[in-house]
């Protein structure tokens, strides 16, 4: 018969262990991540699992002061994920908006130095401004 | 502390820490933002919920206790907000749908 003490040992060895694959798959995805909300998505979840890693540790090791910081890390992770909803809202333009942006504005500078090439030696600004 | 609330903080331990798993797993595998974060807002928020309902039974002093069930009332209340808003932020900025996505109620029509 395994003792009850020895099931908790490993549940809480197996809870870790599941946590930290967790932890790193939510990191390969923010890493990846093709656009910024996702990255969000991934800090939020990534501070959901580090509550959960408080409160396994607090569990393991008996420092239950830890519990307050995760509280508190809670606060700072909503806080996050409001203030970068805010900002994508405030940016207004996704990531295929940028590239469209950014290919119409070197295929704009293209045809003018072409033109200005054309002309012979004209006032051929370089308009760096288009970015 | 009994047997009985030892296993069932086991018991929490292992099936929470699976939600979180689960709900890594699906913000690695769906296809666009909105389904990733059907995935990480209820399951990851549910996995850290049953872990911090873990330390409240296993703990021995009302204020431990007491503490993690406040933060697992904070973390439910707060979860949605954010998830609901970054999704409004996203569909409002123009982040589109996965093109196997059946149905999309805030379409504009016009």
């Amino acid at each position: 018969m395994i003792s009850v003490a020895a099931i908790f040992d490993s549940a809480v060895t197996l809870a870790l262990g599941i946590l930290s694959l967790s932890f790193l798959v939510t990191i390969y995805r923010i890493v990846k991540g093709p656009t910024l909300p996702d990255r969000i998505l991934g800090l939020d979840m990534l501070v959901a699992i580090a509550i959960g890693f408080i409160a396994v540790i607090g569990i393991k090791t008996g420092y239950t002061l830890y519990v307050d910081v995760a509280i508190a890390l809670g606060l700072v992770g909503f806080l996050a994920t409001v203030a970068f909803a805010r900002f994508v809202l405030s940016r207004g333009k996704t990531e295929d908006d940028i590239i469209t942006e950014a290919r119409e504005a070197a295929a704009a500078a293209r045809r003018e130095a072409k033109a200005a090439s054309r002309s012979g030696a004209g006032t051929t600004t370089g308009r760096p401004d288009n970015d | 502390m009994t047997e009985i609330a030892m296993l069932a903080s086991a018991a929490l331990l292992v099936i929470g820490s699976f939600f979180a798993l689960v709900a890594s797993v699906g913000l690695l595998r769906l296809p666009d933002l909105y389904t990733r974060m059907h995935a990480a807002s209820k399951a990851g928020t549910m996995g850290s919920c049953l872990l911090l309902i873990a330390l409240a039974i296993h703990a021995d002093d009302i204020g431990t206790m007491s503490r993690a069930l406040a933060g697992v009332v904070f973390f439910l209340l707060t979860a949605p907000v954010s998830s609901h808003l970054l999704a409004k932020a996203a569909y409002a900025v123009g982040y589109r749908l996965h093109s196997s996505s059946v149905m999309d109620d805030m379409k504009r029509e016009d």
